[in-house]
This record gives C-alpha cells, sequence and structure tokens, in this order.
C-alpha cells in the first residue's frame, strides 16, 4: 500500500513540469502560466512586474517567484485566488490590492482547499492579506505583511481565518493593517513565533474559535493587543504584549472565554495588562506583568479562575474589580508592592496581600482623580480600606505572596 | 552728623516714636535716656536701619538712610542684648566681621585690654554673659569709625572692665568721634555723657548738655535732675 | 550675598541638625536597598517618600533655622550689608545644606549598589531634581512663614500646617470636589488644580515617568496632549520654578519691610 502511494507521487512528480513566465518567456503572464500548466506543475515567476489581479488557481500547483517578481494589481481587486487542493504560493512581492467597501478583496485568498502552504511572501499597500476561507491543512509561514492602515472602516486584516481547521501561521511579520491576525469560526489553529505590531485594532482577534494555540508571539504597539471572544480552550504561552497605550487599550481582551490558558506571558506597559469580563476556569501561571497602569482589569462575572505563580511588577494598579464579589483565587504570586515580612524565611510573605485598592474603585468610578496617583491621602485612604475593606472584596487576597520574583 | 526729621514708628497700635526731630553735630558724647519704653532702641535701631520707620527721614553723614547699606560702614554698633550665632569660635566670629566689613581693624588691642585670650578659641555659646559682653565690645570698637552706637554698654561688666569701657570711650571721643549712648546706669551717663537726649513717650522731651539740664530742673544731683525732668517743662 | 552665604553654609554644616539629615537620608538608602535589593524597586519606593518628607523637612529646618539665627541675623544687620543679601544668603545655605544632605545621602548607597550600571538612573535623577526642587520652594516658603511670625511657635505651628496642607489635606479637598463635579468634564480642572501645589507638581513629574500607561487610560483630549507628549514634562518644570522663584522674591520683599 505504501509502495503504491509512493509510486504514485513519484509518477505525479516525474511528470510534473517547471514552466518559466518572464516577460521575454513565451508565456508572459500569470494567468497565462495558469492556464498552461497541468496539475502538479511548478511555475517559476522570474524578476520583474506582472500587473495582474484575479488570477485564480484551480489546480495543484507550485508557484514560485525568483527574487521576489512583483504582482501589481493596480488596485483593481483580489489578486490570486486558490480553489485548489496542494497548492504552494511562495517568493512573491504583491502589492496595490483594491479596496472595497462591499467585497473583501485579499492579495491571496484559500478558499475550501486543503494541503497548501503560502510562504515568504511579501504584501504591500494590501487591503487583506492572506485570506483562508474554509481551508484546512494548511500553512502560512514567513511572510512579511505591511499595510498602510489609518482607520479600521476602511483597512483589513494581515491573515484571516474564517471557518479554517488545522492550520499553522508562523514566523510572519504583520503590521499597519487593522487586525494584524483575525480568527474566525476556526479550531485547532496553531499561530507561533510571529510578530504583530503597530496595528490600527488588534494585533491578534479570535472570534467563536477554540482549541487553539498561540505561543511565542510579540504584540507591540496595537490599538490593542489580543481579544480573544466567545471561544474556548484556547492556549496562551510565552507571548509578549506590549505598549498598548490608549483609552480602551488592554495587552489581552478577554470576553466570554472558559477553559483557556495564559502561561508564561509577559505583559509589559500596556494601560492595561489583561482584561477580562465573563470569563471562567482561566488558568493564569507564571506570568510577569510589568509596568502597566493595570495589570489585570476584571470586568465581572468571572468565576473560578486562578492566578498562580505570577509576577506583579511595578503596575500603578495591581488588580481591579467593578464589583464586592470575587470567586478567584490569588496564590503564591509575587507583587512588587507587597510590603509584608516573612519572619520564618520560607519564602512567603507572613501577611496576606490585598491586590485591590480603594483608589482603583474611585478611578473606576471618576476617572480624573488618576492625577491623585501616588498622593499621600491617597495611600492614607487605602491603607483605611486595607485594615477594614467596604468598597473592596474582602475576601481577595493572596494569602501566601512570595516574597521574592518567580524565576 | 546724624539728622532725623519727623520720624514716626509704630508697632501694631503701639505708637513708639511720634514725630522726632534730632540733629547729632560731629563730635561728643550724647545719652539718649528715658524710661522703660520710651523709644530710646527704636530711634537707634531706626538709625541703624534695622526699624524701618512708618514716617520721617534720617540722613547719616548728610545721605538719607532709606533702603542704604553703605553706611553702615560708618558706624559701629553694640547691641543691647549680647548673642551670638552659638556654635562660632570667638576668634571666628571676629574674624567673620572682619571679612564682612573689610576695613582696617585693630581687634589685638581689645582683646589683650579685655584679657580675651583664653577665650579666643571657646564657642560662644559656652561663654558668660559679662564675656560675651566683652566679645560684643571688641567686635564694636575694633573698626576706627565716625560713628559709635552703644545700646547699655555696661550690661554685665565687672568693674575693672567698666573702667577700660570708660577709659576707650574717652579716647574714642578725643578721636573726634561721635557717640550715641543708652544706659540705665545715671552714674555712667553722668560720667561720660556731653549731652542728654531724653526720650518721653515718643517725643524729645529734653535735649542739652548736663548743665542746662541741672539749672533747669534745679537739682545738683544728676541722678534726680533726670528724676524730675519730667515736672519741668523747658523749651528745647 | 555670597559671604553670607558662605557663613551660614559653614555654620549648618558645623551644626549637628545637617548630619542628622544627612546620616537619615544614608540610612533611608541603605535600609531601601537593603529590603528590596532591587534599584528600580528601592527609587519608586523613594519618590513615595520623597515628595511627603522633603517638603516636611525642608519646612521645619528653614523655620528652625530661621529662629535659631536670629542673632546672627540682628549681628548681620549692623554690617554695612544689604537686607536682600542677608536673607538670601542665608536661604540659599540653608537650602543648600538640606539639598546636599539629600543628594549625598541618597546618593553615596545608591552608587554604591551599581546605579551608574543600572537603567534606574533616569528615575534616581528624576528623584533628585524633584527632592531639590522641593527642598528649595519649601525652604522659601517656611522663611516667608518664619518673617511674618515673631511668635516661635506659631511660626511652627503655621508651618507644619502648611505640609499638612499641601502634603494631604489639599489632595483631599482636590478628591472631594471631583467626586462632587464628576458629571462635568473636570480634566482641565484637575491639571489646574495640580499647578498650584508644588508636591502635586512633583508627584506629576514621578507619575510622568512611572505611571504613563494608566495615564494613558483616560479619554480627555487636554489629558492626552499633557501625558502624552513633553508639555506635561516641560509645563510643570516651568511651574516648578515659578513655584521657587515666587517665594524668594516674597521673602526679600518681606525681608526689607521688616523691623528687628
Amino acid at each position: 500500500m505504501f509502495f503504491l502511494i509512493g509510486c504514485l507521487f513519484t509518477c505525479i512528480m516525474l511528470k510534473a513540469n517547471t514552466i518559466e513566465v518572464c516577460s521575454s518567456c513565451t508565456i508572459k503572464s500569470i494567468k497565462e502560466g495558469v492556464s498552461k500548466s497541468s496539475d502538479f506543475d511548478t511555475l517559476l515567476i522570474k524578476k520583474g512586474t506582472y500587473k495582474e489581479f484575479n488570477i485564480i488557481i484551480d489546480k495543484p500547483l507550485t508557484v514560485i517567484g525568483k527574487s521576489f517578481p512583483v504582482v501589481d494589481g493596480e488596485d483593481q481587486g483580489e489578486i490570486i485566488t486558490i480553489i485548489s487542493d496542494y497548492v504552494t504560493i511562495d517568493g512573491l512581492f504583491i502589492i496595490n490590492v483594491g479596496t472595497s467597501y462591499t467585497t473583501d478583496y485579499a492579495a491571496i485568498r484559500v478558499v475550501r482547499s486543503k494541503h497548501f502552504l503560502i510562504q515568504n511572501v511579501v504584501l504591500e499597500k494590501l487591503f487583506f492579506g492572506i485570506y483562508l476561507e474554509k481551508a484546512s491543512e494548511g500553512k502560512v509561514f514567513h511572510n512579511n505583511i505591511i499595510g498602510d492602515a489609518v482607520e479600521e472602516f476602511n483597512s483589513g486584516n494581515g491573515i484571516q481565518l474564517w471557518h479554517c481547521k488545522n492550520v499553522i501561521v508562523s514566523q510572519n511579520i504583520v503590521q499597519h493593517v487593522r487586525d494584524g491576525i483575525y480568527l474566525e469560526f476556526s479550531d485547532d489553529i496553531v499561530i507561533k513565533n510571529n510578530i504583530s505590531s503597530n496595528n490600527v485594532r488588534y494585533g491578534l482577534h479570535f472570534m467563536f474559535s477554540n482549541n487553539d494555540e498561540y505561543v511565542n508571539n510579540t504584540f507591540d504597539n496595537n490599538g490593542s493587543g489580543v481579544a480573544v471572544m466567545f471561544s474556548k480552550k484556547i492556549k496562551m504561552h510565552n507571548n509578549t504584549f506590549k505598549k498598548n497605550w490608549g483609552s480602551s487599550s488592554f495587552g489581552l481582551l478577554l470576553k466570554e472565554i472558559n477553559d483557556a490558558e495564559i502561561i508564561g506571558n509577559t505583559f509589559e506597559e500596556n494601560t492595561t495588562g489583561i482584561s477580562i469580563e465573563g470569563s471562567n476556569r482561566v488558568r493564569y501561571e507564571k506570568n510577569d506583568l510589568i509596568n502597566n497602569g493595570w495589570a489585570i482589569k476584571v470586568r465581572g462575572a468571572c468565576y473560578t479562575n486562578t492566578f498562580v505563580n505570577n509576577n506583579f511588577l511595578y503596575n500603578s494598579f495591581d488588580i481591579s474589580y467593578n464589583s464586592k464579589l470575587n470567586d478567584n483565587e490569588f496564590k503564591n504570586n509575587y507583587w512588587s508592592s507587597y510590603t509584608g515580612y516573612d519572619l520564618d524565611k520560607n519564602g512567603i510573605g507572613d501577611v496576606p496581600y490585598r491586590p485591590v485598592k480603594l483608589f482603583s474603585y474611585i478611578v473606576n468610578r471618576t476617572p480624573e482623580t488618576i492625577v491623585l496617583l501616588r498622593s499621600l491621602f491617597m495611600d492614607i485612604i487605602d491603607f483605611s480600606e486595607k485594615v477594614s475593606p467596604v468598597f473592596t472584596p474582602d475576601n481577595l487576597t493572596d494569602a501566601n505572596p512570595l516574597m521574592r520574583k518567580f524565576q | 552728623m546724624i539728622e532725623i526729621n519727623n520720624l514716626h514708628k509704630k508697632f501694631g497700635k503701639n505708637q513708639v516714636l511720634s514725630g522726632v526731630n534730632l540733629t547729632i553735630k560731629k563730635g561728643g558724647i550724647y545719652a539718649v535716656l528715658g524710661p522703660n519704653g520710651s523709644g530710646k532702641t527704636t530711634l537707634i535701631k531706626s538709625v541703624l536701619g534695622m526699624i524701618i520707620p512708618n514716617k520721617g527721614t534720617i540722613e547719616v553723614l548728610g545721605e538719607n538712610i532709606k533702603n542704604k547699606s553703605v553706611y553702615r560702614n560708618e558706624i559701629n554698633y553694640l547691641p543691647q542684648i549680647a548673642t551670638f550665632p552659638g556654635n562660632l569660635k570667638v576668634k571666628e566670629l571676629i574674624k567673620m566681621i572682619r571679612d564682612l566689613r573689610q576695613k582696617a581693624c585693630g581687634e589685638q588691642l581689645l582683646i589683650e585690654l579685655f584679657s580675651l585670650e583664653p577665650f579666643l578659641e571657646k564657642k560662644l555659646s559656652t561663654l558668660s554673659g559679662g564675656t560675651k559682653q566683652k566679645v560684643n565690645i571688641v567686635l564694636t570698637f575694633m573698626f576706627d569709625s565716625p560713628i559709635i552706637i552703644l545700646d547699655e554698654p555696661t550690661t554685665g561688666l565687672d568693674p575693672g572692665s567698666l573702667i577700660r569701657l570708660k577709659k576707650l570711650i574717652q579716647k574714642e571721643k578725643q578721636n573726634g568721634k561721635t557717640i550715641l549712648i543708652t544706659s540705665h546706669i545715671m552714674q555712667f551717663v553722668e560720667e561720660v555723657s556731653d549731652e542728654i537726649i531724653y526720650l518721653l513717650e515718643g517725643e524729645i522731651y529734653f535735649k542739652g548738655t548736663k548743665e542746662e539740664l541741672q539749672n533747669n530742673t534745679m537739682q545738683t544731683n544728676f541722678e534726680h535732675a533726670i528724676a524730675e525732668i519730667t515736672t519741668y517743662r523747658t523749651d528745647v | 550675598m555670597f559671604k553670607i552665604l558662605k557663613y551660614s553654609f559653614f555654620d549648618l554644616i558645623r551644626s549637628r541638625w545637617s548630619y542628622v539629615y544627612f546620616l537619615f537620608y544614608l540610612a533611608l538608602g541603605f535600609v531601601l536597598l537593603f529590603l528590596n535589593n532591587d534599584l528600580s524597586k528601592a527609587v519608586i519606593t523613594l519618590m513615595n517618600v520623597i515628595i511627603v518628607l522633603v517638603p516636611l523637612i525642608g519646612t521645619i529646618f528653614g523655620v528652625m533655622y530661621f529662629y535659631n539665627s536670629k542673632e546672627f541675623t540682628e549681628l548681620l544687620l549692623a554690617q554695612p550689608l544689604k537686607r536682600s543679601s542677608i536673607f538670601l544668603g542665608q536661604y540659599l545655605g540653608v537650602a543648600g545644606s538640606l539639598t546636599m544632605s539629600l543628594v549625598f545621602g541618597l546618593g553615596i548607597p545608591f552608587v554604591l549598589y551599581g546605579l551608574f550600571k543600572s537603567d534606574a538612573i533616569w528615575n534616581f535623577s528624576l528623584l533628585l531634581v524633584t527632592g531639590t526642587f522641593l527642598t528649595l520652594i519649601f525652604t522659601a516658603l517656611a522663611f516667608n512663614i518664619a518673617l511674618a511670625h515673631e511668635n516661635k511657635i506659631k511660626g511652627f505651628g503655621f508651618a507644619v500646617l502648611l505640609w499638612l496642607f499641601l502634603a494631604v489635606i489639599y489632595d483631599g479637598l482636590f478628591l472631594l470636589s471631583l467626586i462632587v463635579f464628576e458629571e462635568y468634564p473636570l480634566d482641565t480642572f484637575s491639571l489646574v488644580a495640580t499647578m498650584f501645589n508644588p508636591i502635586d507638581l512633583s508627584r506629576t513629574l514621578i507619575l510622568l515617568k512611572l505611571d504613563i500607561s494608566a495615564l494613558l487610560g483616560y479619554t480627555g483630549a487636554i489629558f492626552k496632549q499633557f501625558f502624552g507628549t513633553n508639555y506635561g514634562l516641560i509645563l510643570s518644570l516651568v511651574m516648578l520654578l515659578l513655584w521657587t522663584i515666587f517665594p524668594i522674591f516674597s521673602l526679600i520683599f518681606k525681608a526689607k519691610r521688616k523691623d528687628f
């Protein structure tokens, strides 16, 4: 059986031809190349500029650009649409995707296909970048997407997955688009080692997607870092969320998220590090939350979440709650503003730490009071609230705070 | 030398000086007398510019002193209460004042005169009242200035030092200095002063020589003459 | 003036109190570094302490020095010296020796713990700049109070009250008014209110450095302009400078009119 399949593949490979496309070749355009090729052929696009759009790849093909040939869509519409399985796109420089308010034109769109590979592609002046539609078992690898988005309403997403399954998105650089990477109804997706920065809305955006994981990505200076909404069982490991500054800006937003894991991430200099709303059974472990305005903002309806072994370092506010109820557990975290002592020298503070300050409650109510941050008066009322909590949840404590940073 | 015109000073509701007119000519010793609270110290401090009058002008050496400071170089002043920065040594204090005035200075003779050598290395806070007064006197007389103002110079002095002080005053008078003294010790005033200025309720009640005073009051005893001064109105 | 400054300064350098303050800052620096073992954390803790403590020390020490050096002042007044130079000299002597206690007292432990190799150096410089400004401002305010009150106890009382007002009560009233009028746009008001209190101004400088992420969480355009650009930093520094100059002028003005 294996032999048979092996033979079949070899036979096909033997049959496969390489077709060259260039201005001085017999085949002068990509479209022509596609139509003149047979299944499993390789189209070798040589250096040059190809003013083409609506290139439809309807058979298993490998399209390879040599020294980054430019495919210029001249703002006419979509540029490459893949509607066949086993298609590889490699090494193209695609520019000028048409912008439309009614159709989501993309530089490369994959529709209902499997086993695709899109790699080493550079996209500029785009609307949508790589758009995967009901595609599966594919890979988007090492692409560079640089948009020029300014406003949300007339810009598209860098990499978009819609109703996809088993796709790997890795080592891409996405910047200046609306959402760097966007997932909707997509399950079992792995997103790793990407850098998503300077995007207008989110670095990464999940909607109704389950069992996905994103690992080792960097989200820097986006409108907001990552928004995970209405999704289940998402693993978020070792990512960096940085410099998401602005009034409603955050490193990570969880909205209606259940059973997720957030482990080993770094949240640095965000207005809000993690903002959570209606999220249950989420595990937060070994994360570093550094220099954020609010390290964690809990907006309500969050139950049985656990926060263990995290480092809360120099945040203006560690935790803010908008209600008096707490059903989440905080233990063995390191809090840089902890002032307790450790007489028995077991590395755990002898006095519980109260991460919610009265002042954060006041700022939630009257935002202008933020200018009174670090005032002695605030310290005094925070202290009195600490002694007898009236406005903040009284069971919200870390009973075993660490004395040293968790390594 | 000193010309005071229509000088008024009020502290809160308390009118201390009300229209003082006074001319002090060059040379001689003038004693400013008067009961407690009559404005003696206020008058002296006004001349020194330490108190700012409400009204009136003061001229020293022909110059209006308002907002001026350089004229004080021509005045040596001995304050009533000898208080000095406590953590300075006597020697350092003398050096400091010398440094501040930048003027020829004869402190060595005076230090010897009042036998202050053993105290030179001591801190001022450790000195007795009398010794402090001696230091005070040294600081006052060590410069050669045409005007000398002494506010209660005899306070706390032992008899020997008092005699030396009197000699010092006489010597300065012979050098042509103008000297202004206030004192409660009538014997001292009688001994040293040439002219008496008597202040009462913020005004000059009497100004004249000792003889004029005695003639006017018809008292032979100086102390009695002073005591009687208020009962006989004299034309000043 | 420089002669007076020299003598005041040396007088203070010799006095116990300068050493007490110097040793106090030294101890504070070492204890914080020992407890935290982390330069940036120690600097942050110090910032919180400094903006309250330095004004208190400046006020108390200023008033105390003024009353204690009354004799010295009177001695100087009889000398051919300008009043402005006498008082300015004394003021600068006090403020200078306090600033030196602060800079060396905190500087030595931090340098020993490797400040120059750490990235906390900018925060630390900001700390010293704010500390110096606060010393200059509060010593000048203290001199003003002492000049206005012959009675020592009264002077001390007013000085401590001034500190208490600016360090605590002002912010309390500030907060109260923000909460009472929360329905109105308050960003201009809150920034202006900050300008009128030197402690709040210094706090703002520190916020700009440490809490910029939180400050940008507020939507108001004026806030954004103030905190999001260099505008806030420059305006705060200019206001601190005005806060320094104004009491010094008032000090000279008052001194010229006072009787001794």
